[in-house]
């Protein structure tokens, strides 16, 4: 077994310099690395390149970073709930890469697989296709999307242990596995730090070879964006 | 009477079919799940990640790790299953999920779709809406005929910064229901006392109307 446990969030984030190039983990604030992101909005880390389906909202997640302006460029796929990022991106400051979601989850997939670039019809015809080579499978035209790969990948489980194994929770997983797959160093914190033999093999859904370094994450605040409920009858 | 927001999602939950596996957007297509029909089973898939998707959670029993697309708290129904979202776009660019409902800002006669953006106001990507249009089998478009302005979504070419090519198959809005044929825009059903000749005027594409148009059945 290799330990992969690092004790201290400082020791997580070491290594991360400015002009990196880093992944995020999440959808909206769900399954976001939140330990890892506050330390980053602390260090003195500025032209970041980072790789994200969000960008959070003003005050939380990636908003943090922005608000800084640690970051130089965003590639997400959806970038409303921040207003902050809104005013940064129409004024020029940051630049924002927007790539159709599907395509930002395989990306990352092929960058982690070893696969440097796939054809797929999202984006066919759009913007998204601006400079890109087309090629027609089936009688239907496809674009070229090249991988994505990243200096640190900064992903969140729910269980995890000291060996890189990760279990996540609901639809917290979402980009977090494949990002996992696609950082040179990946950093995963966790709600729930085990020892090794406690996860059962068959229910890991990221092997711990994808990952560098494990963190138990100090507490977690699980922002909700949008709160819908029912009533009882 | 053009019809509201639910009568739309109403009209759009006739199109559903047993054991069907269907993407709803953010917005009116949202709705759809309220109006299922009776006898007929169907799984929602929500892109970030989850297949057999139920309603809003009871008050108090909200979860920040089981959310929708919209960013909404949900629960899951039994038989449901999480994933990461690889997996979850090649459900849907592998044509798994048979039916997709969006909204649209305009429409074209061609089949083209423009949701995403407009240029220089509103720009907050497209999530998953590219991936959804590009391979969807089906693809239903719930949306207002007309914009605040009274101004026609239904052209002969979209304005706006498109989504997809030649995609959309049908569009249920408040004053009509309209098929994409490779000759246009079909007139298939009028909202309950709207006329032929009001849709006309409201529509800036051209109008196939193949004899009397039925009113909707709501």
């Amino acid at each position: 077994m290799i330990n992969k446990r690092v004790k201290t969030i400082d020791e997580a984030i070491a290594g991360v310099e400015s002009n990196m190039t880093f992944m995020v983990g999440g959808f909206g604030l769900s399954g976001i690395p939140e330990n890892c992101i506050a330390a980053l909005a602390k260090k003195d880390t500025f032209e970041l390149t980072c790789i994200s389906n969000n960008a959070g909202i003003d005050n939380f997640g990636l908003g943090l970073l922005l608000q800084r302006k640690q970051i130089k460029k965003m590639i997400s796929s959806y970038v409303g709930e921040n207003a902050e990022f809104e005013r940064q991106m129409l004024s020029g400051e940051l630049e924002v890469d927007l790539i159709p979601q599907g395509s930002l989850a395989e990306r990352c997939r092929a960058g982690g697989a070893g696969i440097p670039a796939f054809f797929t019809p999202a984006g066919y015809g759009t913007e998204v296709a601006e400079g890109k080579e087309v090629r027609e499978y089936n009688g239907k035209p496809h674009i070229l999307e090249l991988a994505l790969t990243a200096d640190f990948a900064f992903v969140k489980a729910w269980k995890g242990d000291v060996a890189g194994n990760l279990i996540f929770k609901g639809t917290a997983r979402n980009f977090n596995p494949l990002m996992a797959m696609a950082g040179k160093i990946t950093v995963a914190e966790v709600e729930e730090l085990v020892p090794v033999g406690e996860l059962d093999p068959n229910q890991i859904h990221t092997p711990g070879i994808f990952v560098q370094r494990i963190l138990q994450g100090e507490k977690y605040e699980k922002r909700i964006e949008q709160r819908t409920v029912r009533t009882r009858e | 009477m053009a019809l509201d927001k639910n009568q739309i999602a109403q009209r759009i939950a006739q199109e559903l079919e047993h054991n069907m596996y269907v993407n709803l957007g953010i917005g009116i297509p949202t709705l759809v799940a309220n109006y299922i029909p009776k006898g007929i089973d169907i799984e929602f898939q929500s892109e970030n990640g989850v297949l057999g998707m139920g309603p809003f959670p009871f008050e108090g029993e909200e979860d920040p790790d089981m959310i929708n697309a919209g960013k909404q708290t949900i629960t899951t129904l039994p038989g449901a299953v999480l994933f990461d979202s690889a997996t979850s776009f090649a459900m849907i660019r592998g044509r798994h999920v048979q039916l997709t409902v969006l909204g649209a800002m305009e429409v074209a006669e061609n089949g083209d779709i423009a949701n995403w953006k407009i240029p220089g106001k509103m720009v907050k990507g497209m999530g998953g809406a590219m991936d959804l249009v590009a391979s969807a089998e089906n693809i239903i478009v719930a949306m207002m005929h007309t914009n605040r302005a009274g101004e026609s979504k239904i052209l002969k070419k979209c304005t706006l910064p498109i989504t997809g090519v030649n995609c959309i198959k049908k569009v249920v809005t408040n004053l009509a229901v309209l098929e994409v044929s490779k000759e246009g825009f079909k007139l298939l059903e009028r909202a309950p006392g709207v006329s032929v000749e009001e849709i006309k005027n409201s529509t800036e594409a051209g109008l196939i109307i193949e004899g009397g148009v039925p009113e909707m059945q709501l």
